[in-house]
């Protein structure tokens, strides 16, 4: 049962990213976007990594498509649509895509991974002791210093959305 | 861990995501958009973390926790790419990718 | 005995020549004029006191010594190198002497004749520069060093030829000298490689002597025929006639008059154009014994035939200076065979002495001749005979010494040209009957054409003139007396004591009949020119018209220009010339620009990669990556 589950959110994952980059109405393709994000996110909880679904639907789906959406309402007509490419870029970027896509399945399928076998489910104890562990193999000096690029981004985000007004004053 | 899917076809599927959003990246007209493509890529590799830990490492930890910071990066990034892009639309007044060659030769 | 202050006799006017030439705007043409002359005579008493010291005093055991002081420039191998130095030997004393006496008397002229022009200093730094280079081509010690002043020469008279370089007519005629006299070169230099190849030096002591690689083994390579070594020689004598206005490359000198007279005197009637006659003597040695003195045949005849022609093509001319133009070509050419048909031992070498001596006594009563035509033309206005008559009233001075140079030219006895000819006579009669008839035809034709010139300017009718013709300034007429008496006075220097082939003197007698038939002549000459020309008449016409198409082609200086301007430019620049530009146009260049216009068109089609499409940078970035990748599992699994 689980593997049926697994191939319906693979079918959505992959429809609807599709869907996401080729739509020409700019607001579908963001809900598009929110769908694999979600898809994904149920990908996770399959895994049984509930911390990281818990993560992906709060900051994805709560943070990031709504920053999408508000940026998209405000630099666009929303009914207006995109153009279309040209299709010569078109069958390149594919050319590519594909190429790419090809390889690297080449190398995944020529490599014997060895699967173990046992199983564990991650508690959110245990990412909680690595991020702040202090010991071999903890995480504490990533998590600082991704508390800091979180600062710094906000204060970026800040003066560069300021833009001329901050230059004024 | 899935019962019944090996690591084989996760790994196929996060491929597939990932090339789809390398597609999206060269051929769409629109800078957010183009953003929506990076986050398919960043999704795809914050997968393929989580998945090759469980599959393979169950042990350690590693793989889940970088994908967090993956995902924080990823947030903190497409913030600050849509401040650049109002700003650029305050200036050029508009987001198609056509209008920014101007580093042309 | 030491002497190394010759090398002053050039240094003074190089000083000169640098100090008017850069101060030229800053000096008051007075002080250029008197610097000019006190210099230059500087130079003629120091070349007046080597004569002095190095005739009386510089033989051993009866031979002429050479001093040489040189000092190695340039180095080619271990034997050939290029010296640059001083050479005294009797042929390049006496050369100093006529040189530094002719610049000298011309400077003092030239005082008065250019005054009120306005480049009058630019004239005088001009004359010291040629006069420089004169000095340095007769002390040179070998012919590089030679032929390196030779150019110098070259190039001073251009710009003396050219000195009113806004009349076009001049500026063509410095061009056309210059040209001419340089393609006459391109032999001098092709014969300089030649001999120096075969014998290993330059050095003059060395191809002249004795017992050197040029005179003892010149049969030992040979082309066509002929040895290297005479080829060399010929050639040489190619550079020799080409500056002393031989045939073929005479065509210069009649043009070169367009300079100022006082240019046409020094220049073009007593040093320049005897340096081809200097470079002969000078390698005689060389010249007498390499194939027997076959080279030295050419040289005879070209010099016979040469004035030949000129005499004739003078009797026609109406130009005052181009017949002393032509009357030059023709003495040169008295002076080239004289050297022809000499031989190398005692008396045998009469040619050479004669030679020698007729150039001393030419320089004096030619340069006398063209000072005094040129007061004359200053005082009528015109070049031309028709313009010209009964001068004598006017003009007492200019007039007698006048008289005096053409009574010397003509060989009138008592008067040096007399004396001079006479020896070149007598070297001929000995040696080449056909060159001695044809040289006292032209010692007849030079008398009547001499006085031609003399009744038509001083006797006649008198013309209309603008203003009452003057006589010169004092200043112009030192120089005049001067010259008439060397132009007696020379005559009497016992030559044959001095400037001998083999460097012994020798005691030369006047052969009396030869002298008498020589005189005899000149005077028919001089008689036929009273009847014609003393008094207004149109005998001459009358005559002239008896030889028609004769008289014509004469007139025209046998065509010559005309013949040398159709064959460059309808067959080599017409023909050869066009092709190979045609060739440089289309093909050269267009390859090049061919070139250039690939990397453009190429350039044009890439750039497209600049786009400044992040998109496209992507692809490209990706692109590589899959490439990458593609070689990098290949290696990996093979």
């Amino acid at each position: 049962m689980e593997a049926t589950l697994f191939y319906i959110l693979a079918a959505f994952i992959v429809i609807f990213a599709i869907a996401a980059v080729t739509s020409r109405k700019i607001l579908r393709a963001v809900i598009y976007l929110l769908f694999v994000l979600i898809s994904i996110s149920g990908l996770y909880f399959m895994i049984n990594y509930n911390l990281l679904a818990a993560i992906q639907l709060t900051v994805y789906g709560g943070g990031v498509i709504v920053l999408f959406i508000f940026s998209v309402l405000l630099v666009h007509h929303v009914e207006l649509e995109l153009e279309k490419t040209p299709i010569k870029k078109k069958i390149i970027a594919g050319l590519l895509s594909v190429i790419g896509l090809g390889i690297t399945l080449w190398a995944i399928f020529t490599y014997p991974f060895q699967t173990a076998n046992t199983y564990k489910s991650i508690e959110v104890a245990d990412v909680g002791f690595k991020l702040l562990g202090y010991e071999e193999g903890g995480f504490i000096l990533p998590f600082e210093v991704i508390s800091v690029l979180l600062v710094a981004v906000m204060i970026g985000a800040i003066i560069i959305a300021k833009g001329k007004k901050l230059k004024e004053n | 861990m899935i019962e019944g899917i090996s690591i084989y076809e996760i790994l196929t599927l996060t491929s597939i995501l990932f090339f789809i959003g390398t597609y999206g990246f060269f051929t769409r007209e629109n800078l957010i958009t183009v953003l929506m493509s990076i986050e398919l890529i960043l999704n795809a590799s914050a997968v393929n973390f989580v998945v090759i830990n469980t599959y393979l490492y169950p042990d350690f930890l590693q793989g889940a926790i970088f994908s967090i910071f993956i995902i924080a990066l990823a947030a903190a990034e497409t913030a600050l790419a849509i401040a650049i892009i109002i700003n650029l639309y305050k200036i050029v007044y508009s987001v198609e990718v056509k209008d920014t060659e101007t580093m042309k030769y | 005995m030491d002497f190394s202050y010759t090398i002053f006799i050039p240094l003074i006017p190089l000083a000169l020549f640098l100090i008017l030439g850069i101060f030229s705007k800053k000096i008051p043409p007075s002080i250029s004029g008197w610097l000019g002359s006190l210099g230059l005579g500087t130079s003629f008493a120091l070349s007046l006191y080597t004569a002095y010291h190095y005739y009386l005093e510089g033989k051993l055991n009866g031979v002429y010594q050479t001093f040489t002081y040189k000092s190695t420039w340039l180095i080619f191998s271990d034997k050939l190198h290029i010296d640059m130095g001083v050479l005294i030997d009797p042929i390049s004393v006496m050369m100093l002497v006529v040189v530094s006496t002719i610049s000298f008397m011309v400077h003092l002229y030239s005082r008065g004749y250019m005054k009120g022009d306005d480049g009058y200093t630019r004239f005088f730094a001009y004359l010291a520069l040629f006069s420089f280079s004169m000095f340095g081509l007769v002390l040179a010690t070998n012919l590089f060093q030679m032929y390196i002043f030779w150019e110098l020469v070259g190039a001073s008279s251009f710009l003396l030829i050219g000195y009113y370089y806004t009349k076009p007519s001049a500026v063509a005629a410095a061009k056309k000298a210059f040209i001419v006299t340089r393609f006459a070169d391109l032999g001098f230099l092709i014969g300089i490689l030649l001999i120096s190849y075969y014998s290993g030096t330059f050095d003059f002591s060395e191809i002249n002597n004795p017992e050197g690689y040029v005179i003892t083994s010149w049969a030992s390579t040979s082309f066509m025929g002929l040895s290297v070594m005479t080829w060399g020689l010929i050639l040489i004598f190619m550079g020799g006639a080409g500056k002393s206005a031989m045939l073929p490359f005479h065509i210069w000198l009649p043009d070169a008059m367009e300079g100022p007279t006082p240019v046409s005197a020094l220049i073009h009637a007593a040093t320049m154009v005897v340096a081809g006659v200097y470079l002969v003597a000078r390698l005689f040695p060389a010249f007498s014994f390499v194939e027997n003195g076959f080279a030295l045949e050419v040289v005879a005849y070209v010099g016979a035939i040469s004035s030949l022609v000129a005499a004739i093509i003078a009797l026609t001319q109406n130009d005052i200076k181009r017949v002393l133009a032509f009357s030059t070509m023709s003495q040169i050419g008295y002076m080239m065979l004289a050297l022809g048909v000499s031989k190398y031992e005692g008396h045998e070498g009469l040619g050479y002495m004669a030679s020698m001596f007729h150039l001393f006594t030419h320089a004096m009563f030619k340069a006398l001749l063209f000072l005094g035509a040129g007061s004359v033309i200053h005082a009528v206005h015109s070049n031309y005979l028709k313009d010209m008559g009964g001068l004598r009233k006017y003009m007492p001075v200019t007039h007698i010494t006048f008289l005096i140079a053409a009574l010397s030219i003509s060989g009138v006895p008592f008067f040096a040209g007399f004396f001079s000819k006479d020896e070149i006579l007598a070297a001929a009669y000995e040696h080449n009957m056909l060159i001695y008839i044809s040289s006292v035809f032209v010692a007849g034709l030079t008398a009547f054409y001499m006085f031609r010139l003399y009744f038509g300017i001083f006797w006649g009718k008198e013309k209309q003139y603008e203003h009452t013709p003057h006589e010169s300034p004092m200043s112009m007429k030192i120089p005049l007396f001067f010259l008439a008496f060397m132009s007696i006075a020379a005559g009497y220097i016992h030559f044959s004591d001095y400037i001998t082939a083999d460097r012994k003197p020798f005691s030369a007698h006047l052969n009396y009949s030869l002298a008498a038939i020589a005189t005899t002549v000149g005077l028919i000459g001089i008689l036929l020119a009273y009847i014609f020309y003393k008094k207004e008449n149109n005998l001459a016409d009358k005559f002239s018209q008896a030889f028609g198409a004769f008289y014509k082609w004469t007139y025209h200086k046998f065509y010559f220009d005309e013949i040398y301007l159709f064959v460059t430019k309808k067959i080599i620049f017409g023909i050869v010339a066009s092709t190979v530009a045609w060739f440089d146009k289309y093909i050269v260049d267009a390859s090049m620009v061919g070139i250039g216009n690939v990397t453009v068109s190429f350039s044009s089609k890439i750039k497209g990669m600049q786009s400044g499409k992040f998109q496209d940078y992507a692809m490209a970035f990706v692109g590589g990556g899959v490439v990458l990748a593609m070689v990098v599992f290949y290696i990996w699994i093979n």
